[in-house]
């Protein structure tokens, strides 16, 4: 019990102790859900509907996965076509948004120039307005631009989501003036100064940006503005699938292991480097 | 008159000269903020606006709008019974699920923070992976299922208890919505905070130590919580923002449109209106009442922030 023994100031031990006791049980309310569904994946039809319903797999089996590559196979688009859509316009979204919010959110959080501060409460208050109504207006803007069942529909307007931009001031608000001051003092450019003192020192700000804009990019079917079936994403291919009801509830399960393996994975891979960095930076004045 | 009138004309000139050479001086901000505003005046502030004028008209899609002034509002709260349940049970939900999912965000954030490392990172997925998952919450269906293969009903029945139609009965639904709401609300707002605790300088704590704090919660009033105002604002502004916009799981869970509308909410109404029945205008005034609610709560959730770390 090395975890018990390293004492900071001011913790009691059975406040510790208490600590230990709350993560546990709510943890556990998180994730039974989880494995639940998880295991959902792997149970044979009679298991999915069986009385009494059990959480764990008693037989596992990959039958529901290889229904799930029959169904696939049968659809006159190839299935990696779907794939390739959905890593595309989620890479391609994410990568454009890091380097323009990013940008906006450098000279928000760390200069006063005329209409800045008015510009960013315009981004919090666009972040409560409810997307649904605004989709008829966007379609009506991308089909004067003629973007339309085109891929730029489906990442161009993610570039500019507010959340985004929103996420990276509030963090850059907390790198002290002093270093940028410094750097201008050695004779850094502005771009310099974003590029290799700003951009590090927020690093992990961007890794959660990332995970955001995966999380959203990577389910969104982007049925609105795309109708060609060789553009159409996983999400919207997978939901035809699970729309067949009953016969395929196994196959259904399969998929929703299947949508939320990759949020889960690419979270799991850059967690590690936001709880590492800004611990060892040491840029606080 | 003449007098104040020409001084206060000439006031205004030097502020915008003044204001001018200031823009002027800070060429390279407007640089660098000029692609990000482009893209979202053309794909938010635009539709937003025009999403805005739709409110005031008759639109069906099809036929060019129609001005109708304030008709759609009108109708809205005097004629529209589902809307005012709706109403009614958004400011339930939200009222529930923002403050709880707020703080559960901020107090599991803060306590997993005290783990030791690969426990902590441990933790985070545990807690965080509920809220990325995608449709995984549909899983809740079978947990609450109505027959005998929902998960909480065989328990029912093992203790000698009737089951219950938790997904249809009015009785009931609200609370499962809650508990599963609940559930997914560790999103973004607790992502944030998780980050943000990494960068809370340790050497204050040692400092305060010094300087008499006694125990955690002390700390957290007096250094933990003002070093993390930035994240406290944009946990509020998340939490307000997904907890105004509960829809997809009581439809997922209960149905479109559910028993007595019991858990229909505003977006429900609004998808309503704008995807079945066409009625775009109508829908745009739902989205506007639901952002003025929104705006009014943000002011509120603000103005208490401002206290944070004071006594």
């Amino acid at each position: 019990m090395s975890i018990l023994k390293r004492r900071q100031p001011n913790r009691s031990r059975v406040g510790d102790v208490a600590v230990y006791l709350v993560l546990i049980m709510f943890g556990a309310i998180m994730v039974i859900p989880l494995i639940y569904a998880v295991c959902h994946a792997f149970k044979p039809l009679d298991e999915i509907y069986k009385f009494p319903p059990t959480i764990l797999v008693r037989n596992p089996t990959l039958d529901n996965f290889s229904d799930l590559f029959v169904t696939m196979g049968q659809s006159w688009v190839p299935f990696t076509r779907y794939i390739f859509n959905t890593v595309f316009i989620t890479a391609v979204g994410t990568a454009g948004q890091l380097l323009i919010a990013s940008m906006g959110a450098y000279v928000l959080a760390k200069y006063d120039f005329p209409g800045g501060r008015k510009f960013f409460t315009l981004i919090t208050t666009a972040l409560m307005f409810n997307g649904y109504v605004t989709s008829i207006p966007s379609y009506l803007i991308m089909a004067k631009i003629g973007w339309v069942d085109s891929y730029l529909a489906a990442f161009v307007p993610a570039f500019a989501a507010p959340m985004g931009i929103f996420l990276m001031k509030q963090f850059m608000e907390g790198i002290p003036d002093a270093l940028l001051d410094a750097a201008k003092v050695d004779g850094a450019k502005e771009w310099g100064i974003f590029a290799k003192i700003v951009m590090p020192n927020v690093k992990p700000a961007w890794l959660t940006l990332i995970i955001f804009s995966v999380q959203g990019l990577w389910n969104n079917p982007q049925s609105t503005y795309i109708y060609s079936e060789e553009l159409k994403t996983l999400p919207y291919a997978l939901q035809q699938i699970v729309a067949g009801g009953v016969a395929r509830a196994g196959a259904g399960a399969a998929v929703t292991l299947v949508m939320m393996i990759v949020p889960i994975g690419i979270f799991i891979f850059s967690e590690s480097n936001i709880l590492e960095t800004m611990a060892s930076s040491g840029i606080k004045d | 008159m003449g007098n104040i009138l020409s001084l206060y004309f000439r006031k205004k000139k030097r502020d915008i000269t003044i204001a001018w050479k200031k823009a002027k001086s800070s060429k390279n901000c407007y640089l660098f903020i000029l692609p990000y505003a482009i893209l979202f005046t053309v794909f938010f502030i635009l539709p937003i606006c025009m999403s805005l004028v739709l409110s005031f008209t008759y639109y069906n899609v099809l036929e060019p709008a129609r001005f109708i002034g304030l008709t759609n509002y009108k109708n809205l709260i005097l004629a529209d019974d589902v809307f005012l349940i709706a109403a009614k049970n958004t400011f339930v939900l939200a009222g529930i699920i923002g403050p709880v999912g707020y703080i559960a965000s901020f107090l599991f954030a803060w306590l997993i923070n005290e783990l030791p490392r690969y426990l902590k990172a441990i933790a985070i997925v545990c807690f965080y992976a509920p809220s990325i998952s995608g449709a995984a919450f549909t899983i809740w269906q079978m947990i609450f299922s109505n027959d005998s293969y929902g998960w909480v009903n065989s328990l029912l029945q093992e203790f000698g208890m009737s089951p219950v139609l938790w997904l249809s009965n009015p009785q009931y639904m609200m609370t499962v919505v809650i508990i599963v709401s609940l559930w997914m609300s560790l999103g973004s707002g607790f992502l944030a905070f998780v980050a943000g605790l990494q960068g809370v300088d340790r050497a204050q704590y040692e400092a305060a130590y010094v300087d008499g704090i006694k125990n955690r919660w002390q700390e957290l009033w007096y250094i933990t919580l003002p070093s993390m105002k930035p994240m406290l604002l944009f946990g509020a502004i998340s939490s307000i923002t997904s907890a105004f916009n509960v829809a997809d799981v009581p439809e997922q869970l209960c149905g479109f449109p559910s028993t007595d509308y019991a858990v229909h909410t505003v977006v429900s109404h609004l998808k309503d209106y704008g995807s079945l029945r066409f009625e775009m205008g109508y829908a745009s005034a739902v989205a506007t009442i639901l952002f003025l609610a929104m705006l009014l709560c943000n002011k509120l959730v603000q103005a208490l922030l401002r206290r944070v770390g004071t006594n």
